[in-house]
């Protein structure tokens, strides 16, 4: 083979390499494109136990068992159509909520590790048979809409209290004056976010066209306050400003020094 | 008849038993078979699981459970050192599909080189180890979220949803696209057991001394460069591409193929 030849072929080989590569950059981004938004929907209300969103898409392999296992057919596997990580078990409240089974039947089928009965452990110990305690469940948070709640509106209701498996702490009535009638009471129901489970009775039984109750997951309904603010009433809080550096703790600039630094505002 | 297509009423049979056993789990609650084609739990005793979705998740960031793990392990052994890349012709649900395509092709004569695509059937292992680098860049196992095997499955037990279209899309495409095209050249799967295959007990022997190179093995091959010593040498079918479908053994009229025990010594030999 001649010196032209080989440098030819050798070309050739270079040129079809970088076209493969090109190739499957291409698919590549496609594909990721596609997965990336497909786990993006964080609108999905996970089973009791779940790990967090995050975590929990990592770790589910989509084999269906807590579908099967769940005995009122809460639980759907997530197809194309259902904005969430294909495969993956969700629950629609408004159609099906979680009865809380107090065995947790979804959680010890899972393989993976998905569901944790570690995150159902009993908040107090009790009695060594029952290792899952379904009311430390946290599937997600139930809002309210006091706009469309006939509750806020003077009329009696209440479908979502009653039907609450913690009435009383997950959802209390607070009595008001309606001065609208000026000799009447609202009913007004409200959620306790440290108590609720996420379970979705209420808004399974809330009596408005569109449910004025309902759950997110908790994630998307939550705010977070940041490391910076220290709850000085609460010991255990306090005591992360002991652990500070002492660095962190002193800043060098005072507030008022800070405030009164005019002269980076000011041009030429 | 029945040697004509002996293997592949054993393969349907065998294929939409799996199907059948996982449906019966949901519909009856029957425990023989829990679960899907990337866990599944046996009898109540055993777990099942697809070792690349193990790899997968551990690419993503997440360490599955001992149960999953073992299960993956047990898996991996059984087709790499017994039955070979046999998954994909006796268990995958897609197979049902896929055959289909291809029976309809050669029925429709299409002419078979016309890959305008690029792909080769060394894609797929591209394609492979693309899967477990999205999986890490994007924290979540990236060809579970997308793979019609999957969405099979829950379409056939769970109800499709939209998952249909996936699977349509898979059988347009190696009906009008490319010849095999997703089993044969974009599967990760697929590749996956086809890179562990090699040195399988199971593989198909061809006797060269009967063969009388009629030619029709080719064209029944859903992998026909596995077939390249048909004859012109006496040996086994040792690459891992090879499915174990049995259309060749089907097909051949000379009884010069057969499955058989692979014989590593020769192997050696050979090289």
């Amino acid at each position: 083979m001649s010196d032209d030849q080989l440098n030819a072929s050798r070309r050739d080989a270079l040129k079809t390499m970088f076209r493969g590569a090109g190739v499957l950059g291409l698919g590549g981004m496609a594909w990721g494109g596609v997965v990336d938004g497909l786990k993006a929907s964080e609108l999905a209300l996970r089973p009791p136990g779940a790990l967090a969103e995050k975590s929990f898409i990592k770790a589910c392999v989509r084999c269906g068992s807590c579908v099967e296992a769940c005995p009122y057919d809460a639980l759907n596997l997530a197809t194309v159509d259902d904005h969430t990580a294909i495969g993956t078990p969700f629950f629609v409240p408004r159609e099906t909520p979680c009865y809380m089974c107090t065995d947790v039947p979804c959680v010890p089928i899972c393989p993976s590790g998905a569901l944790d009965s570690e995150l159902l452990k009993p908040s107090e110990p009790t009695e060594a048979s029952e290792r899952m305690d379904i009311n430390t469940a946290r599937m997600g948070v139930a809002m309210i809409d006091e706009d469309a709640c006939l509750a806020f509106w003077g009329i009696q209701c209440d479908a979502c209290y009653r039907a609450c498996p913690l009435m009383g702490k997950a959802i209390t009535l607070e009595f008001r004056r309606n001065d609208r009638t000026g000799k009447h009471a609202l009913l007004e129901p409200h959620i306790n976010r440290t108590a609720c489970t996420g379970c979705g009775l209420c808004e399974h039984a809330c009596v408005t066209e569109k449910p004025a109750v309902f759950v997110l997951p908790k994630e998307l309904a939550s705010g977070k306050v940041g490391n910076h603010y220290i709850k000085g009433w609460d010991k255990r809080d306090e005591k992360r400003l002991h652990e500070l550096k002492e660095e962190q703790k002193n800043r060098s600039q005072s507030a008022e020094d800070y405030l009164n630094d005019w002269e980076d505002l000011i041009d030429e | 008849m029945w040697a004509r297509n002996k293997y592949i009423v054993l393969r349907r049979i065998v294929q939409l038993l799996f199907l059948a056993l996982f449906a019966a789990a949901n519909l009856w609650g029957w425990k023989v078979l829990m679960g899907n084609y990337s866990t599944a739990l046996v009898m109540e005793t055993v777990y099942l699981s697809d070792p690349y979705m193990v790899l997968q998740t551990l690419a993503a960031g997440f360490l599955l459970s001992a149960d999953a793990l073992i299960g993956a392990l047990i898996i991996l052994m059984f087709y790499a050192a017994i039955a070979g890349r046999s998954f994909c012709s006796w268990v995958c649900p897609l197979n049902l599909v896929t055959d289909l395509a291809f029976r309809m092709r050669k029925k429709l004569s299409w002419r078979k080189k016309e890959n305008i695509m690029l792909l080769g059937r060394n894609s797929r292992y591209w394609i492979l180890v693309l899967g477990l680098l999205l999986s890490a860049i994007l924290g979540v196992a990236a060809f579970e979220m997308i793979s019609p095997i999957g969405m099979m499955h829950r379409g056939v037990i769970f109800g499709f949803g939209m998952g249909w279209a996936v699977v349509l899309m898979v059988f347009l495409f190696d009906l009008f696209v490319l010849e095999n095209g997703w089993c044969g050249h974009l599967c990760p799967l697929g590749a996956f057991y086809s890179g562990l295959s090699r040195f399988a007990l199971i593989k198909v022997k061809h006797q060269a001394e009967n063969c009388s190179n009629c030619n029709k093995c080719f064209p029944a091959c859903h992998e026909p460069q596995v077939l390249d010593i048909i004859g012109k040498q006496s040996g086994f079918i040792r690459s891992g591409a090879c499915s174990s479908c049995g259309r060749c053994i089907e097909v051949c009229e000379d009884n010069a193929l057969k499955f058989s025990i692979n014989n590593y010594k020769k192997h050696r030999r050979e090289l």
